[in-house]
């Protein structure tokens, strides 16, 4: 089908309308770039936003707060307080967890000092599974492990920002001794966090230690201050959150009707949401850009159709030296199929080399990241592209083989 | 070679039928070089469009080389046209973007024949029509003569059965039209069968049969055969 002679021809009509041809072959164009546009875009918007989330994307977290109803003979307002048995339980009863990662916060005003250097950092006690639901990168050193927690060691693992603040340019924190309130703790490890700026910039001020040592140190023994949660895989976070909060609410004597007394978040639940909103918006961009490549396969289609009323004496004398339908057929849509995948593949190039352009500029915001124009978008425009040349060219291709050589040839 | 047995062709003319053919009966044997003369509007070229395909007729039989030509199918019908039919117009018909060598070609390129080989042929008849040096013009750089000479090259290169030619010489001048004529007779004396249409009786006077047709009607229909032997 796509022999010489066809291209030569393709050259040459071409060649005769030039304008008209261009600007068909813009709508084409325009639309197939609006839509690597559009989707890249989106893919950017949701890379950054999901970029921006720090946290295991099915976490739950569980908080305590005061009753707001009176029950069992217990008052209004009793502070609620977990515990290490909290852990056990939930382990024990709820199979479906994955992991359990208690944590406990240091409160009230105090400073952090190394020599004569002090400032005050957000101190946290955690365990080793905090990783699993807030994933930082582990930059020197090592992370809070299970024998420091059976151990209650006193270790901890710093921020850069702490890092910077306490030790001098070029001093190797790892190994030395920090204050805590006035508690010696070892620094084993920097970390880094992930997510948005504001998400590294906090873990960069925070100082993590051993949950159970924090606990032994600070007068919280057998505490648990908050709770953060996985489930297990295949096994909806919505599901976990409402089983622990049952059980927390049995063991503490909180009213079920109290609604108050226990905060939870769910991860899932708002990442679920999200993605909702990025597949309307993908649906959004398909539907403009596919609205503009069907105006531009419209206008091709004409274009066909007065090159075909103009060509109607050469597809006559065509016939009459033995052509057959089909070979008209073609050559009418493979010169349609020719303009709009070429125009179209001018739209791939030009909005995939816009999108290069914004990603190699560093274009990075909160809730923005690497647009980028992946295969499936390249392959699907691709595909968009034959069929609506295909279709463009169907009408006036028929056309042409439809016509009558007799009246054709006639004269007037 | 070719048959028409009352061959009857109606064109719809608003809603009235107009009745075009009006039961045409002809034999013409394999290599015989015919001429349909005729006044305007008798029908001349409706008989030729159907022998050449190019149109359907009414009612009737026509047999070309013995097959049936009815109810073609649009592929069928370009089979033969390619294969049996060589055409020549009045006014020639070239494709204008194409040099003379190309359209003699394209018959070719509906057979399928590569595209070397086509060329090859395509200068060969060029040679045979005398306009071997005018292959790479186009039509446009052509005189009327020689646009006529790359027409016949043009049919004459599938090797047809039948040569069908309507008012050929009908736009050129006395000169040329003797100089198309030539070919004509060279084509026919190869033993191709050759049906030209002609008001022109110059042209009548060489061939070797003249029909008559008069409002669709065969009026006559005479061998000249004295003629043919003082040619021969
Ligand atoms: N497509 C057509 N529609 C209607 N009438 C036609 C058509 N073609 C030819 N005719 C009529 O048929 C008659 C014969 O035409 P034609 O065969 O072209 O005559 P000739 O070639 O002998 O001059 C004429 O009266 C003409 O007007
Ligand atoms: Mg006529």
């Amino acid at each position: 089908m796509f022999d010489l002679d066809k291209w030569n021809e393709i050259y040459a009509t071409v060649k005769k309308h030039k304008l008209r041809t261009f600007l068909t072959a813009f709508g084409v164009f325009w639309g197939i770039f609006m839509l690597i546009v559009l989707l890249g875009a989106g893919r950017g918007f949701q890379n950054g936003v999901e970029e921006s989330f720090d946290v295991a994307k099915n976490a739950v977290f569980v908080w305590s707060r005061r009753t707001s109803e009176p029950y069992k003979g217990l008052k209004v307002g009793r502070r609620v307080q977990f515990t290490n048995d909290d852990v056990k339980a939930i382990r024990n009863e709820i199979p479906e967890v994955d992991v359990i990662a208690p944590r406990n916060g240091l409160g009230g005003g105090f400073s952090v000092n190394y020599k004569t250097k002090s400032s005050s950092f957000e101190v946290n006690g955690e365990y080793p599974d905090f990783l699993k639901v807030r994933p930082a990168e582990v930059i020197a050193g090592r992370f809070i492990n299970m024998l420091d927690i059976e151990q209650k060691r006193k270790v901890a693992v710093i921020g850069e920002r702490v890092q910077e603040v306490l030790f001098e340019e070029g001093e190797k924190p790892i190994g030395k001794y920090i204050r805590i309130r006035g508690i010696s703790f070892k620094v084993v490890g920097i970390s880094r966090g992930k997510g948005d700026s504001e998400d590294i910039k906090e873990a960069a001020e925070t100082i993590i230690i051993c949950n159970t040592a924090l606990q032994q140190a600070f007068n919280q023994v057998n505490k648990v201050g908050f709770f953060a949660f996985t489930p297990k895989e295949g096994i909806p976070a919505v599901v976990i959150e409402d089983k622990i909060k049952a059980l927390l609410a049995k063991r503490h004597s909180i009213a079920p009707t109290d609604k108050k007394a226990l905060g939870s978040a769910n991860v899932e639940k708002e990442y679920a949401r999200v993605q909702g909103l990025f597949f309307i918006i993908g649906a959004f961009s398909w539907f403009v850009s596919i609205g503009t490549i069907i105006a531009g396969a419209v206008g091709v289609s004409n274009i066909m159709l007065v090159i075909v009323r103009e060509r109607t004496k050469e597809i006559g004398i065509r016939k009459a030296l033995g052509a057959t339908p089909w070979s008209i057929i073609s050559l009418i849509l493979q010169e349609s199929i020719v303009i709009t995948a070429l125009s179209g593949y001018f739209g791939l190039l030009a909005g995939t080399a816009l999108m290069e352009f914004i990603n190699s500029m560093g274009v990075k915001g909160n809730f923005f990241a690497n647009p980028e124009v992946d295969m499936t978008i390249a392959v699907s425009a691709l595909a968009t592209l034959i069929v609506t040349g295909t279709f463009a060219g169907f009408i006036p291709a028929r056309k042409a083989a439809r016509v009558n050589p007799v009246e054709a040839l006639s004269d007037e | 070679m070719i048959t028409l047995k009352q061959v009857h062709k109606y064109y719809s003319v608003g809603k009235n039928k107009l009745h075009v053919l009006k039961g045409l009966d002809v034999d013409i044997q394999e290599g015989e070089l015919v001429s349909i003369m005729g006044s305007s509007g008798s029908g001349k070229s409706t008989m030729l469009n159907i022998l050449g395909i190019l149109d359907d007729y009414d009612e009737g039989e026509y047999h070309l080389n013995n097959t049936l030509i009815q109810n073609l199918s649009a592929k069928k019908a370009a089979y033969y046209r390619n294969r049996f039919l060589g055409f020549v117009f009045q006014s020639f018909n070239l494709l204008s973007f194409k040099t003379a060598q190309e359209n003699v070609a394209l018959p070719l390129y509906y057979q399928k024949v590569g595209r070397r080989k086509r060329n090859k042929l395509a200068m060969e008849y060029l040679e045979m029509v005398g306009l071997s040096d005018r292959a790479d013009h186009t039509p446009s750089e052509l005189s009327g003569g020689q646009k006529q000479r790359v027409a016949l090259a043009r049919a004459l290169i599938s090797q047809p059965k039948v040569i069908l030619a309507d008012e050929p010489t009908g736009a050129l001048d006395t000169q040329t039209t003797q100089e198309v004529m030539d070919i004509f007779k060279e084509v026919h004396r190869k033993g191709i069968t050759v049906v030209i249409v002609t008001h022109e009786n110059e042209i009548a006077e060489q061939t070797d049969r003249v029909i008559r047709l008069r409002d669709g009607i065969i009026e006559s229909d005479k061998v000249k055969q004295e003629e043919l032997t003082v040619k021969e």
